[in-house]
C-alpha cells in the first residue's frame, strides 16, 4: 500500500477554464444577447461580434461510458473536443460553425439522441436512481421517465407548441433528491404502509434515540421486547415517510402492493413573474405498474394538454392555475378532491381557503 | 462474455423515440458482469415491483469520510457480481463543461475499475459513477486524481457546490458563478471530504433570478444573481420586437409583478425603482433589455427537500452582495453560520430547520447580523412578542 503521506488527495475539481473551449475563454462573461435558432439550437452572441452555437440534446441521465465516449467524438468532429451538460441531464454541443449544426443534429439522431428542450418546450425530466440503485424507492425513476418522455418527445423536439416552460421532475421516495417539490409537474413516489419494524435487530442494528428522534410526527416510541431495547410504531401517527428506515435498516418500508407514485403540479423555482413556489398535491395515489406505467403517463400527458390548451404565453402552470383557480383545475383536469388534498401538517390552516372569492 | 439475461420488462423500455437507460445498461452489459447482474437484477424489480438495494454500510477511500455510497443487494447469490456495486461521487467541473478528453479519461478509469455505468449528473451536480466493488474504490480515486479529479460530498457534509452556465455562456450572470462553486470547493476541501456537521450543506450559484440551478429550492445556501440600477433597454430593438409581432402589453407589461412598465405602443418606460428583478421582460425580449451594470447577487438560506421537518424554500439572509474574489466576507459569514449550526444543531437537522427552530430573528442575533425587512414576506401578524427589553427599573 502507498503510504498516506505519497496520495493526492483534496485537489478538488478541474477548473472549469480547462475544460472550455477558446471562444467560451475569450468571451467570459461578455456575452450580449441570444436567440433561439429552431428547437434545439440557439446562438449567443458577445461583444467581440464571436458567435457560440449550443445544439442541446436529450438524455437518459444513465449513460454508459461506451455512449460518452460516443458524445466525445461528436464534440471532436464538430466542437474543437468540448462539450457540456445541463442540470437537467442533456448534453450540449458548442459550436463556432454554423455549418456543423445540421450535420450534428442527425449524428446525434443516428445514435438515438433527440435535439430539444430550449425555450417554450419541455426539456429532460430531472430524476433520481429508483431501483436501479436505491434502497428506500417506493417506485423506479428511469422506467417511469423514459415512458413520460416517450409520450411528450414532441414538446421536447418542438414538434407541438407549448406557451412556456413546463418543468417535470420526478423523485422515487420523500427524500426527493432532486427539486421535485418546485416542478411544473412532480412524480413522486410514496409507500402508503408504516414499518414493518425487526423487532429484534432494532436495538442491535441502530440507535434507539436516533430512530425515535427521527419521525417527524413522533409516531416511534423507545420499547423493551424480551428484556432488550427495540422501538414500536403507532401506526395511526405514520405517514410512511420512511425516514426512520433511512436512519435504521430494520424498518423497512417497500412494499409491492401499496407502494406507488404520487402527482403534483404548480410549482416553480424561476422568480421570471411569481415567486418560487412548491408543488401541490393533485392525484394522491397511481400504483406501480411497470414496465411503462400507463396511468401515470396518461395522467402527465392530459395535465401537459390542458395547461398547453389553456394557459396564456408564458404562463408556468401554477400561475395558470393560480389565475383560474384550484377548483377549477380539479374540474379541468377530471380530478377527484379528497381527504388526502387538504393538509395537516405544520401551519396546514394557512393553506385553507380564508375568503368568499370563489369561481362557481 | 455470458449472454445477457432475459428482460423481456425491461425490453419494452427500448422502445420509444426517447434514449433509453435499459439500452445503456446492456451496453454495460456485454462488456461487463456486474452490468449484467444489474440487469437482471432490475428486470427482478420489475417483476416484483419491489427494490433490491440494501442500506449502504460506510465505505469510502483512505483519509476521506464522504463521496463515496455504499450499495449492497439483498439477492446476492443470484446477483454474485453485484453483491457490492459502490456508487462514486466526483466532483463535476464548474458549469459541467469537459474536454472530450478529460471524459474519455473518466471513461477508461471507469471501464477499467467499474460498471461502465454513469449518470451525467446526480441530482448535486456530480458525476455519478454507478457500481463498483470495495477493493476497487482506492485505485479508481488514485487514478482519477491523477488525471486531475477528486471526490465529490456526501453524508453530512458540504456537498458538492454547483452552478449555471453564468457568464461561461450566459448574457444575465450577474456574477462568476462557476468561479464562485469552484472558489468555495477548493476553499472547504476539508468539509466537502470529511462529514463533521449535523445534515449535509449545499451551496448553489445562480447567475441571475431565472434560477436556473434551482438554488431557492435545493441549497442551503442560495446565491442569486442580480443587480441594483436600471434594466439597459436598447429601445430600437425593443421596437424591433413589437414590429415583428410581440405583444408587449399583454406578454410583457402584465406580466410584470413590479406593475412598474408601461408600453404606448411606440417606447417601453421602467420605473426601476419599483422592478422587482424578476427577469420576466429581459427573458422576453433578450435582445432589447438587459440586466443593470450595478450586479451582484441575494443570499438565501435554508431550502431542503421534506425530510425531516418539511420541505423549505431559502429566504432572503443578505439582500444584496458584491461578490469579488476571494469572497473572503461571504466564508467568514458561512465559517460562522458553519459554527454555530454544528454547535446548536440537532442530528440530521438541515440548516433550514435550525433556524426554524431557533427563529430567523434569534438566528440572525447568533450570527451577527441585522434584521432587516428584505428578510420576511411581511412582518409578523401574530402579538406573542418576545420583546427584547434589559431589567426594568
Ligand atoms: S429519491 Fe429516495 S429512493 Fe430515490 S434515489 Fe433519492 S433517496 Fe433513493
Ligand atoms: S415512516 Fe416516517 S412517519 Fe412512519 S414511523 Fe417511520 S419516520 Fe415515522
Ligand atoms: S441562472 Fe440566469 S445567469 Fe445562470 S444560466 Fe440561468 S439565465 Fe443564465
Ligand atoms: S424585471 Fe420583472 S419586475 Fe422588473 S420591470 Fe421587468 S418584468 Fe417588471
Amino acid at each position: 500500500m502507498t503510504e498516506a503521506t505519497q496520495r493526492v488527495t483534496d485537489i478538488g475539481p478541474p477548473h472549469h477554464e480547462k475544460m472550455m473551449p477558446p471562444v467560451i475563454q475569450k468571451n467570459y462573461g461578455k456575452w450580449v444577447s441570444h436567440e433561439i435558432l429552431k428547437p434545439g439550437v440557439m446562438v449567443h452572441e458577445a461583444e467581440s461580434g464571436d458567435k457560440l452555437y449550443t445544439v442541446r440534446a436529450g438524455s437518459p441521465r444513465l449513460v454508459s461510458i461506451w455512449k460518452l465516449r460516443k458524445f466525445a467524438d461528436l464534440a471532436d468532429k464538430y466542437c474543437g473536443g468540448h462539450l457540456r451538460f445541463t442540470s437537467r441531464h442533456n448534453a450540449e454541443f458548442l459550436l463556432t460553425d454554423p455549418a456543423g449544426i445540421d450535420p450534428l443534429i442527425a449524428d446525434l439522431k443516428a445514435i438515438g439522441h433527440p435535439v430539444g428542450g430550449i425555450g417554450a418546450a419541455i426539456t429532460s425530466i430531472v430524476h433520481t436512481q429508483g431501483w436501479v440503485h436505491c434502497h428506500s424507492a417506493a417506485t423506479d425513476a428511469s422506467g417511469i421517465v423514459k415512458a413520460v418522455m416517450d409520450a411528450i418527445d414532441p414538446y421536447f423536439t418542438g414538434t407541438k407548441k407549448i406557451p412556456g416552460k413546463l418543468r417535470i421532475a420526478l423523485a422515487c421516495c420523500l427524500n426527493m433528491c432532486g427539486a421535485v417539490h418546485c416542478s411544473d409537474i412532480a412524480i413522486l413516489g410514496i409507500h402508503r404502509r408504516p414499518p414493518r419494524t425487526d423487532v429484534g435487530a432494532v436495538g442491535k442494528l441502530c440507535e434507539i434515540p436516533n430512530v425515535v428522534a427521527s419521525c417527524p410526527t413522533a409516531a416511534i416510541r423507545p420499547a423493551q421486547k424480551d428484556g432488550a431495547s427495540t422501538v414500536e410504531v403507532i401506526e395511526e401517527q405514520c405517514m410512511y415517510c420512511a425516514n426512520c428506515y433511512t436512519v435504521c435498516p430494520a424498518m423497512p418500508l417497500n412494499d409491492p402492493v401499496n407502494d406507488g407514485v404520487s402527482i403534483w403540479v404548480g410549482g416553480k423555482v424561476s422568480n421570471a413573474r411569481s415567486e418560487p413556489t412548491f408543488s401541490k398535491l393533485a392525484v394522491p395515489y397511481i400504483p406501480n405498474n411497470p414496465p411503462r406505467w400507463p396511468e401515470v403517463v396518461d395522467c402527465v400527458v392530459k395535465l401537459v394538454e390542458l395547461w398547453a390548451a389553456n394557459a396564456r404565453p408564458y404562463e408556468r402552470m401554477g400561475e395558470w392555475i393560480n389565475r383560474i383557480t384550484w377548483p377549477k383545475f380539479f374540474r379541468m383536469a377530471e380530478l377527484p378532491f379528497s381527504k388526502e388534498h387538504i393538509d395537516d401538517f405544520k401551519h396546514a390552516g394557512l393553506t385553507f381557503k380564508r375568503s368568499a372569492q370563489l369561481v362557481h | 462474455m455470458a449472454e445477457l439475461p432475459k428482460t423481456p420488462l425491461l425490453d419494452e423500455l427500448e422502445k420509444g423515440p426517447w434514449p433509453s437507460f435499459v439500452t445503456e445498461i446492456k451496453e454495460a452489459a456485454k462488456h461487463k458482469a456486474s452490468s449484467r447482474d444489474l440487469l437482471g437484477l432490475l428486470e427482478r424489480s420489475y417483476r416484483e415491483r419491489l427494490g433490491h438495494w440494501k442500506h449502504g454500510g460506510i465505505v469510502g477511500v483512505l483519509g476521506y469520510g464522504g463521496g463515496v455510497i455504499g450499495r449492497y443487494t439483498d439477492l446476492p447469490q443470484d446477483f454474485p457480481a453485484i453483491s457490492h456495486f459502490h456508487t462514486m461521487r466526483i466532483n463535476q467541473p464548474p458549469g459541467w463543461f469537459y474536454t472530450s478528453k478529460a471524459l474519455r479519461q473518466i471513461c477508461d478509469i471507469w471501464e477499467e475499475h467499474g460498471s461502465g455505468l454513469t449518470n451525467m449528473h446526480g441530482s448535486t451536480g456530480d458525476i455519478i459513477l454507478l457500481g463498483t466493488t470495495t477493493p476497487e474504490l482506492e485505485p479508481t480515486f488514485q487514478a482519477l486524481c491523477a488525471v486531475g479529479f477528486d471526490l465529490g460530498g456526501s453524508g453530512s457534509d458540504m456537498r458538492t457546490p454547483s452552478s449555471c452556465v453564468g457568464p461561461a455562456r450566459c448574457e444575465w450572470a450577474c456574477y462568476d458563478t462557476l468561479g464562485l462553486a469552484h472558489d468555495l470547493t477548493i476553499t472547504f476541501q476539508d468539509e466537502l471530504h470529511r462529514p463533521m456537521f449535523p445534515y449535509k450543506f449545499k451551496f448553489k450559484c445562480s447567475g441571475c433570478p431565472n434560477d436556473c440551478v434551482a438554488a431557492v429550492a435545493r441549497a442551503d445556501m442560495s446565491i442569486i444573481g442580480t443587480w441594483r440600477d436600471d434594466i439597459k433597454v436598447d429601445h430600437a430593438k425593443v421596437k424591433e420586437y413589437a414590429d415583428k409581432g410581440l405583444d408587449i402589453e399583454r406578454t410583457v407589461i402584465r406580466n410584470c409583478p413590479g406593475k412598474c412598465m408601461e408600453w404606448d405602443g411606440a417606447t417601453l418606460a421602467i420605473d426601476n425603482s419599483a422592478c422587482r428583478k424578476c427577469m420576466h421582460c429581459i427573458n422576453v425580449m433578450p435582445k432589447a433589455l438587459r440586466p443593470g451594470d450595478d450586479r451582484g447577487a441575494t443570499i438565501l438560506i435554508g431550502s431542503k427537500a421534506p425530510i425531516v421537518e418539511g420541505a423549505l424554500l431559502s429566504s432572503v439572509l443578505i439582500p444584496f452582495w458584491k461578490p469579488e474574489p476571494p469572497y473572503e466576507d461571504l466564508k467568514d459569514l458561512v465559517r460562522t453560520i458553519w459554527d454555530l449550526w454544528a454547535e446548536e444543531g440537532k442530528n440530521r437537522e438541515r440548516v433550514g430547520e435550525f433556524i426554524q427552530r431557533v427563529g430567523l430573528g434569534n438566528f440572525l442575533s447568533a450570527i451577527g447580523l441585522d434584521p432587516e425587512a428584505e428578510m420576511v414576506a411581511h412582518p409578523r401578524e401574530n402579538p406573542y412578542i418576545f420583546y427584547a427589553v434589559g431589567d426594568k427599573e
